[in-house]
């Protein structure tokens, strides 16, 4: 190293570095420094407290608790699955053509994603209208009943993201060596065994890669039931999930203390779980 | 195993391993139709009026005449927004992933092949930023920036999406297995000062991974509906938070709709549908090369 190269360093990451104290470092700080003051005095833990006691707390971090165990357990048996058996084909096209097919919803994400799953899950209009009546749905609020939410949610997730989880597994499983495959079936392992004695413990770095990143997607949840709420004029409530309800304080109850409350309490789940997956996982480790 | 061997094992297929197979079938093509069949849903809607999309077959093809009709309804709704929501798309996607390439490529390689105090901190930093969900800092920059007063600017929209640590990760990645240390101590060996060996020896070495964190970048943040519905209103938002708001305007949805100008749900599908083809057409074009991108995004060996 010399001091000129490290010059050279600081020049090369210095517009980065900017970018992350201000959209990284700055409101992460200024969000924890309003969440403990209101009006610019400390106030210790009370907009904590405020936010826990209002009724609409706990249900919110019901609903959002429900439709990750949902979305965690679909997503990884799911997704394992899938990416086992389209590894196990043999046709080269018909493996491809499978894997782009899972694949390219990923390209509609956001409010587009939710807006093509209201058709979807409008009797009316549905595709799978059948479906939807042999299930005993007649109209679009019927299947967004609050209940049904967490599944509705799920399926949604599931549907834009599963695809580019099975890719990436996919990927993971192509880096099994053929002779350990090959040994396997020679000592007259079946598809079943190779699956669950080889290929599953070669997967679980992946799978627990997989489950920490959707946890802390998950529990953003904002934009599904926002568009929801949307459509559906409110049967589907505007304070369904966490960040609505952080939403609400701040733009309808003026309330950013109480907004950043909520935040902080988000991105401390979402930083815990990336920091201990960083120093425990080794999945990113090179120097 | 000879390939005689390997026929003869083909042959013999016993019950079970039939039932397998027809069952691995049923699941390959159940999965398949549930990915595939709405996207196939939207691409057909728009051809169709109200009611040949409430009566005829789901996956029934309408008219090009009925999908020019659903063209200029969409395009005339409250005098031409929805061409200003994508031209507003395009303008923060292209100028954020302008701004993400500039910083983001020398970045990443610098932490790759340049040593410098506080190297690590800023990789271990980078790393714990990119693995939290980019909802998870929405909140806090709307926070952070009304009290800079930037809310309703186009800045606050550019801004927070260049900064795209998943960009500087795949490029430090790269340039860490695909450039060696040796080559650049070469080249400066020879003479070469850093922005020298950086533009004339890295950069023609980078153009894949430039490729990757462009359409990356681009694609996340066409699809952002959170950020900017919090930053910006009015004529400033872009595509995804109008289409959104089109719902209020839909009778079917909304039958309370106050509106008199209404949209009919064709109209809606064709506004669904164009705001995600400049992303489904990257992804259509790009795919295999995307998919790499994906797996080299987390893979170490």
């Amino acid at each position: 190293m010399s001091a000129g190269q490290s010059r050279f360093g600081y020049v090369f990451v210095s517009g980065y570095t900017l970018l992350l104290v201000a959209f990284g470092l700055l409101p992460t700080l200024y969000a924890l420094f309003l969440s403990f003051t209101r009006n610019g005095v400390f106030v210790g833990f009370d907009n904590f407290v405020k936010v826990f006691n209002d009724y609409r707390f706990l249900p919110a971090v019901g609903h959002v608790a429900l439709y990750v165990v949902f979305w965690l357990i679909s997503l990884i048996v799911l997704v394992v699955v899938l990416a086992i058996v389209v590894h196990g084909i043999r046709v080269r096209w018909l493996g491809d053509t499978a894997r782009f097919l899972f694949y390219i919803p990923g390209a509609i994400a956001g409010a587009s994603s939710v807006l093509l799953w209201l058709f979807v899950l409008d009797p009316s209009v549905s595709p799978v209208s059948a479906l939807l009546r042999a299930m005993g749905y007649e109209s679009l609020v019927n299947v967004v009943a609050v209940g049904n939410l967490p599944v509705v949610f799920t399926v949604i997730a599931f549907w834009a993201g599963a695809g580019g989880w099975i890719v990436i597994m996919y990927g993971a499983l192509n880096n099994i060596s053929a002779d350990i495959m090959e040994a396997a079936r020679i000592d007259g392992a079946g598809a079943l065994q190779v699956a669950w004695y080889i290929q599953l413990p070669m997967l679980t770095k992946w799978i627990s890669y997989m489950g920490i990143m959707s946890l802390a997607a998950g529990t953003q949840l904002f934009v599904e039931p926002k568009v929801l709420a949307q459509a559906t004029k409110n049967v589907v409530p505007e304070d369904y999930s966490l960040n609505q309800l952080a939403y609400l304080y701040a733009f309808r109850q003026g309330d950013f203390s109480g907004s950043a409350a909520i935040s902080v309490m988000l991105l401390v789940v979402a930083l815990g779980l990336s920091t201990i997956f960083i120093f425990r996982g080794k999945l990113f480790e090179r120097d | 195993m000879t390939d005689l061997a390997v026929r003869r094992r083909r042959r013999a297929l016993t019950p079970a391993q039939w039932i397998g197979r027809a069952l691995v079938a049923v699941v390959l093509l159940a999965f398949a139709a549930f990915f595939i069949l709405p996207i196939i849903w939207l691409l057909l809607a728009p051809t169709k009026t109200n009611s040949e999309l409430l009566l005829s077959g789901p996956f029934a093809f309408g008219s090009f005449e009925q999908l020019a009709a659903n063209w200029n309804e969409l395009f005339a709704f409250g005098s031409g927004v929805f061409a200003v929501w994508l031209g507003n798309s395009a303008f923060y996607s292209f100028s954020a992933l302008a701004i993400t390439l500039i910083v983001s490529i020398p970045a990443g390689y610098a932490l790759a092949l340049i040593e410098f105090k506080g190297r690590r901190i800023l990789l271990v930093t980078t790393l714990i930023v990119m693995l939290i969900p980019n909802t998870a800092l929405v909140l806090p920059i709307f926070l952070e920036l009304s009290a800079a007063r930037l809310i309703g600017s186009p800045l606050a929209v550019i801004l927070p999406f260049s900064f795209f640590p998943f960009g500087v990760y795949l490029t430090y990645i790269y340039f860490s297995t695909a450039v060696s240390h040796d080559l650049l101590n070469a080249a400066r060996i020879d003479g070469a000062g850093e922005f020298r060996v950086f533009a004339q020896v890295a950069m023609p070495l980078a153009t894949p991974v430039i490729a990757l964190v462009g359409f990356f970048s681009f694609v996340a943040n066409w699809n952002n509906y959170f950020l900017p519905f919090l930053v910006v209103g009015g004529q400033k938002i872009p595509v995804q938070v109008g289409l959104a708001n089109l719902l209020s305007n839909v009778p079917a949805f909304n039958p309370t709709t106050a509106s008199s100008i209404v949209i009919q749900l064709p109209t809606l599908a064709l506004a669904t549908l164009l705001s995600v083809a400049p992303i489904l057409l990257i992804f259509l074009f790009a795919q295999r090369f995307l998919v790499e991108g994906m797996t080299a995004g987390g893979t170490k060996e």
